[in-house]
């Protein structure tokens, strides 16, 4: 089996930090208290290993409990509200008729294509949409799969989304019961797009949308990640997504959140890339009171190519934070991250691009950009690269910018006989377009601008009517 | 067609424009000259509706009606278009889109028919020929990278496409090379029109050896200095401003 042997955390320099602050443990919150107890009462059947290493990860998030903004990582994001929430488990009850609905019409439909529905959190094998010809793809839910076929899973499972600091990494590994195994077997090449659709029914519950990728050597796929909801009203979600890529093998990852606007959303997504091989991210955060993304790459092999981007559409007085963190472990690896925020109301937005090149990775060539577009006087934007670099011969560029829309440009336009509201909704997009250009797939692409079809020009008028 | 009274304009608390009277009828082209800092520009992004400049004191008449509480986007729509002299990039905004939302804007306006994006194209290609404008302009984003006298090119297609009534074209000239000035003089002439009405502000006299003007105006320290035939550009060229706008020549209320 040529699939690579994800880090361990012992890694060497600055990955390997402290787990959590040594001394005290972590004060006691609603939120964490309800999320352990509910891991502790977990009962998923797995072997030997799998009972070790959720208990280890269990035994971690306790001790160390969540982030506070004394943690580098967590400066600009408070968790307290989302802390003191006691969220409760979801009901296995859902209203059928209406996510069946919402499912039709939030799906891609996209032909002979693979749709895997998960319904706060748990598989909902009828709602699921499976092709008969699906050759060289193994999928299902990671519930059954602990039970039939774990050695597959060994690896991978908790493996790869593990080491340095990751407390909702550990949280979901400690406690989810379902999620979403998707592995394509040696050369496979999945021609369509496997869709997840994670649909939220319940206001007050936590739940842990999983996803364990296994990419093996010189296959290729893409799954984009659909987050909705059927609730207005606060909920919880912690999705992490593992994804492991082989010698010459290919994933993209499309983590595509519309939330809705008072949920609560940490999102990790933490790939290790073999020799040769190319992985891509994009992420659209278009909801959610608080969104958090953790985007997390190892490029362990040499020759390796990431290509990270994302769109962050945030209104009102919503919360949206992009971390980043390349690690540039071998040779010749290339990254490009290309990060887009537009701000309006009093929204805030983060953006955090750690770019780490270790002393093997000579020739790396690592660039990163991210831009921020305020609407309101009232937005703020913070955005920080981080570039820790101990290898000598390498090309590393990043670039960050803060701006208004440009007043000339409206007149411009104006002039022409564009309506105002027209003319910003034609700067926003041009703003948001060479990340949107970069989304592979075209019923993406139409739904995203679709998206911003119906929400855009509202906001776009909004100062005017102030 | 438009009426100019007493018009007094500041940007930023500076008083640019202080008293200016003009009237054009339609049909005619007027040409306003002027040294630079005379406030040539000021007096056409007032009639533009430029936001950053403030209108103290005077009135300006379209067809008999205030302009001035019009919006950019309204005075568009009344049939007024500014060619910039410094013509605004905008990246991720292709020219296609662009042009098409302009003229959709517009036909919305008249209560007719938006056009398709087949029959846009059509439309733009065919202008576009007119000018001597490459098709692959359409693909690429507004301005974005485009030479100083394809920008200009860009106005002209954008006031072929819009057919206003009431053009003022702000330097259009300056820049261009003696083909491309032929193409926008071109560009000009074919707007001509017994219902329209043309103001070229110009810092030379060679863009009116292609579109000759009934009236010429020099503009100086915010004024109209003095007013006359196409020979009055002949005799700025042979003269400079001096002989208008020197300390003998300015007006008396003037400061020193």
């Amino acid at each position: 089996m040529a699939d690579p042997s994800p880090p361990r955390s012992s890694g060497v320099g600055p990955s390997a930090r402290p787990s959590a602050p040594t001394g005290a443990a972590p004060a006691p919150t609603p939120a964490a208290d309800a999320l352990l107890a509910r891991a502790r009462a977990v009962r998923v059947e797995g072997p030997a290993w799998w009972t070790s290493r959720r208990a280890e990860a269990l035994a971690r998030f306790a001790a160390r409990g969540f982030p506070s903004l004394r943690d580098e990582d967590w400066k600009y994001t408070s968790l307290a509200r989302l802390a003191a929430t006691p969220w409760a488990p979801p009901d296995r009850a859902y209203p059928r008729a209406e996510v069946a609905a919402r499912v039709q019409r939030s799906r891609l439909h996209l032909a002979g294509g693979l749709v895997l529905v998960f319904v706060d959190g748990r598989y909902a094998a009828d709602l699921s949409v499976v092709p008969p010809q699906l050759g060289g793809v193994l999928f299902g839910s990671l519930a059954d799969a602990l039970r039939n076929a774990p050695s597959h899973l060994e690896p991978h499972l908790g493996r790869v989304a593990v080491g340095g600091d990751r407390p909702f990494a550990d949280l979901s590994t400690a406690a989810f019961d379902d999620g979403v195994l998707l592995h394509a077997t040696p050369g496979t090449c999945l021609p369509v797009p496997v869709e997840v659709l994670h649909v939220t029914t319940r206001p007050g519950t936590a739940c842990f949308p999983r996803t364990l990728v296994v990419a093996a050597t010189g296959s290729r796929l893409t799954l984009v990640e659909h987050h909705v909801a059927l609730t207005d009203a606060p909920y919880l979600s912690l999705p992490v997504v593992e994804v492991s890529v082989a010698q010459h093998a290919a994933v993209e990852h499309v983590l595509w959140q519309e939330e809705a606007d008072s949920a609560f959303h940490v999102a990790s997504v933490v790939a290790h890339q073999a020799r040769d091989s190319r992985f891509s991210s994009c992420v659209l955060t278009l909801g959610g009171a608080l969104a958090r993304t953790d985007v997390d790459v190892v490029l362990d092999g040499e020759g390796a190519e990431a290509t990270l981007h994302g769109l962050n559409l945030v209104f009102g007085s919503r919360h949206a934070d992009q971390h980043t963190r390349l690690d540039h472990a071998k040779p010749h690896g290339t990254s490009r991250q290309l990060y887009k925020t537009v701000l309006d109301g009093k929204a805030v937005g983060v953006f955090n691009g750690k770019v780490l090149v270790r002393p093997d990775a000579q020739k790396t060539d690592a660039q990163q950009a991210h831009h921020n577009l305020l609407l309101s006087a009232e937005a703020t934007a913070n955005t920080k690269p981080e570039l820790e670099i101990y290898a000598d011969d390498v090309k590393c560029a990043h670039g960050a910018t803060v701006g208004r829309l440009d007043d000339e440009k409206l007149f411009y336009l104006r002039s022409r006989g564009l309506p105002e509201v027209i003319a910003r909704d034609l700067l926003l997009r041009a703003f948001a377009r060479d990340v949107t250009e970069r989304i592979q797939i075209e019923a993406v692409r139409a739904r995203l601008d679709r998206w911003m079809t119906e929400r855009m020009p509202a906001l776009a008028g909004r100062e005017e009517r102030t | 067609m438009l009426e100019i009274r007493g018009l007094h304009a500041s940007v930023v608390g500076k008083e640019i424009l202080k008293g200016v009277d003009l009237s054009v009828a339609a049909g005619e082209v007027h040409a306003i000259m002027g040294p630079n800092g005379s406030g040539k520009s000021t007096l056409a992004g007032v009639l533009a509706g430029r936001e950053a400049f403030d209108v103290t004191a005077g009135s300006v008449t379209f067809d008999g009606k205030d302009l001035l509480p019009l919006s950019p986007e309204e005075r568009s729509w009344a049939g007024i278009f500014l060619g910039f002299q410094y013509p605004v990039e905008i990246p991720g905004v292709t020219n296609a889109t662009f042009l098409r939302a302009a003229v959709n804007a517009r036909r919305k306006q008249r209560g007719e028919p938006e056009l398709d994006a087949v029959d846009f194209l059509a439309l733009a290609k065919r202008q576009m020929r007119l000018l001597q404008m490459d098709e692959t302009f359409l693909h690429r984003s507004l301005n974005e990278g485009f030479s100083g006298g394809e920008k200009k090119r860009n106005e002209i297609l954008q006031m072929a496409l819009l057919t206003p009534r009431f053009a003022v074209l702000d330097e259009t000239d300056s820049g261009l090379d003696i083909d491309a000035l032929r193409v926008v003089a071109g560009g000009v002439n074919a707007l001509r029109g017994p219902d329209r009405a043309i103001v070229l502000v110009t810092h030379y006299q060679r863009l009116l050896d292609y579109v000759v003007p009934d009236r010429v105006h020099v503009l100086s320290a915010g004024k109209i200095v003095r007013s006359g035939g196409p020979e009055l550009a002949k005799e700025l060229e042979a003269k400079g401003y001096g002989w208008l706008t020197g300390p003998a020549a300015k007006p008396a209320t003037t400061k020193a």
